[in-house]
């Protein structure tokens, strides 16, 4: 006979185990698919979590997570091919009040799930879903490579290639604009090589978001590990394509420039990576709840690729999610018309707030490299003319600056996209 | 400093992986290939080198696949399932 849950909860990730701690804590019977090994083990990130969203599910987790440091410092680089100039913040109230973690994914996930199970969900590890199992319309459990299961709320948390929320008709397939391919290195250091690189304390850590070398708009991403530095580009599909180059080769050339290669340098490449990213924003969320079905975290493309924010959108989805089911339980209706509350939830919270005020971003900086590439040389050239001392005088020097400046780009544009990046930021 | 640029090869010979005896990544129609309205965008996506234009047909070299899902999205000919569970990439770091 088949068993049937409360909830089936497809992906044990970030999403998927905040949904089903969230039902298992308020006494539903849960079952969590995981198609690894186990949890985490098909999954990548740049990355960190976020302590506010994590602590919501696991106050002061921080204390048993297996997390590797604490972000203290932001960086943003803005590279040229043989130069950079570079925006940091450091601030010790990251020390006192942590912000985010940078973390393994396939160290922490496991953890995540594990506090789902002891709520009294069930994890089944190295299970694949194959196809959603339909009634009437309504989706009433799943297609295992180990037999069928139901549930009165099949939760989708499968991640961006959801095959789930496809097989159910909820998605359109993903177009190459909308998502981003990240290519990944993990490569090994000894903790204090790290610590002197990078001018760090024992577990403090540093986010780097880094832009504008090579052709196209692509971003790169670095983040301090324990004793591994995690070093990746991001660059969405359809640009990938136009560029003809390979994505490896790119990551190679990121790898070996001039200003990132020391800080990696004798260091032992032990994995590598690749993932895609749903970076369409707010359009591109799509349909997420059906009758008997709710979708989030990256299947239901909730990522914040302006601020570079994925796994609390990810979880906050989940817990909503799981709220939602908890709802739908009581009233022992689990019609779309009911489980619409998720959405509804899900809209009045920051993270489709986040979504819908970025909503052009995406279309805008893919319309508008220049950002990325012309940008980023001007400013490095100034950069060299202000510090290159000569006989010219300091005078010259600054004609010759604003000479520069207006030749890379016309008065007019500078305002202009002044006003634009204002209107798409604000 | 010098550049060193490591072959693809070098650096999935890092990963973690439990081969299936099935791919799980298999052309629709070979035939369209011939005509690829893409520019044979699957070979240049790839970030891991799965696929190959050898003697007039993409070959495939599932195994070294991390299942990311680009191939996919690059063309609509490219037949793309989750491999078995608990087979295909398992990262140890993530």
């Amino acid at each position: 006979m088949t068993e049937k849950f409360d909830s089936v909860v497809v992906g044990a990730g970030p999403a998927g185990s905040a949904a089903a701690y969230t039902m298992a804590k308020a006494g539903l019977k849960v079952l969590m698919l995981e198609k690894g090994e186990k949890p985490g083990s098909k999954n990548m990130f740049g990355g960190v979590i976020f302590r506010h969203h994590t602590e919501q599910i696991a106050p002061e987790f921080w204390k048993s997570a297996p997390i590797e440091r604490h972000v203290v410092e932001y960086q943003y680089w803005f590279l040229t091919k043989d130069s950079h100039l570079l925006l940091t913040h450091r601030n010790q109230r990251f020390n006192r009040t942590f912000n985010a973690f940078t973390v393994h994914r396939a160290k922490f996930d496991p953890w995540f799930a594990k506090l789902a199970e002891d709520a009294g969900a069930t994890l089944l590890n190295r299970t694949t879903v194959n196809d959603v199992i339909r009634e009437n319309g309504r989706i009433v459990g799943v297609k295992t490579d180990r037999g069928d299961v139901l549930g009165d709320v099949v939760i989708a948390a499968d991640g961006v290639n959801s095959m789930l929320a496809k097989h159910a008709g909820l998605r359109e397939e993903l177009q190459p604009e909308s998502v981003a391919l990240a290519v990944k290195e993990v490569i090994a250091l000894p903790h204090q090589r790290i610590e002197e690189r990078f001018n760090v304390g024992p577990d403090e850590g540093v986010a780097a978001m880094l832009v504008g070398w090579g052709s196209g708009m692509h971003a790169g991403f670095m983040y301090t590990n324990r004793d591994t530095i995690s070093l990746g580009i991001g660059i969405s599909l359809r640009d990938l394509d136009k560029m003809g180059e390979r994505p490896h080769l790119l990551f190679e050339q990121f790898k070996n420039h001039p200003s990132i290669a020391p800080l990696v340098q004798d260091g032992e490449l032990k994995e590598y990576s690749a993932h895609l990213i749903p970076e369409g924003g707010y359009d591109f969320v799509s349909r997420i709840h059906m009758d008997g079905m709710l979708v989030t975290g990256d299947a239901a493309m909730l990522v914040n690729a302006i601020n570079w924010e994925g796994t609390n959108l990810a979880m906050t989805s989940g817990v909503l999610a799981g709220n939602t089911v908890i709802g739908a339980k009581k009233k022992g209706d689990f019609s779309s018309r009911t489980l619409a509350a998720y959405r509804d939830t899900l809209e009045r919270s920051f993270v489709m707030r986040d979504l819908k005020k970025y909503k052009d971003a995406p279309k805008f900086f893919s319309a508008n490299q220049h950002f990325f590439t012309l940008y980023p040389e001007v400013a490095n050239e100034l950069a060299y003319m202000w510090h290159v001392v000569n006989d010219e005088t300091k005078e010259n020097h600054l004609k010759e600056m604003k000479a520069t400046l207006f030749k890379r780009r016309s008065k007019l544009n500078l305002l202009k996209d002044a006003y634009h990046l204002w209107r798409i930021m604000s | 400093m010098s550049q060193r640029i490591m072959a693809i090869e070098d650096k999935l010979y890092r990963n973690r992986y439990k081969v299936d005896e099935d791919s799980h990544l298999w052309i629709k129609d070979p035939t369209m290939c011939l005509k690829c309205p893409f520019d044979l965008r699957c070979v240049r996506v790839c970030p891991t080198d799965v696929f190959k234009w050898e003697e007039n047909k993409i070959t495939i070299t599932y195994d070294a696949c991390v299942e990311c899902g680009a191939c996919r999205i690059a063309c609509y000919d490219i037949g793309w399932k989750s491999p078995k569970g608990g087979f295909g990439i398992s990262y140890k770091y993530g």
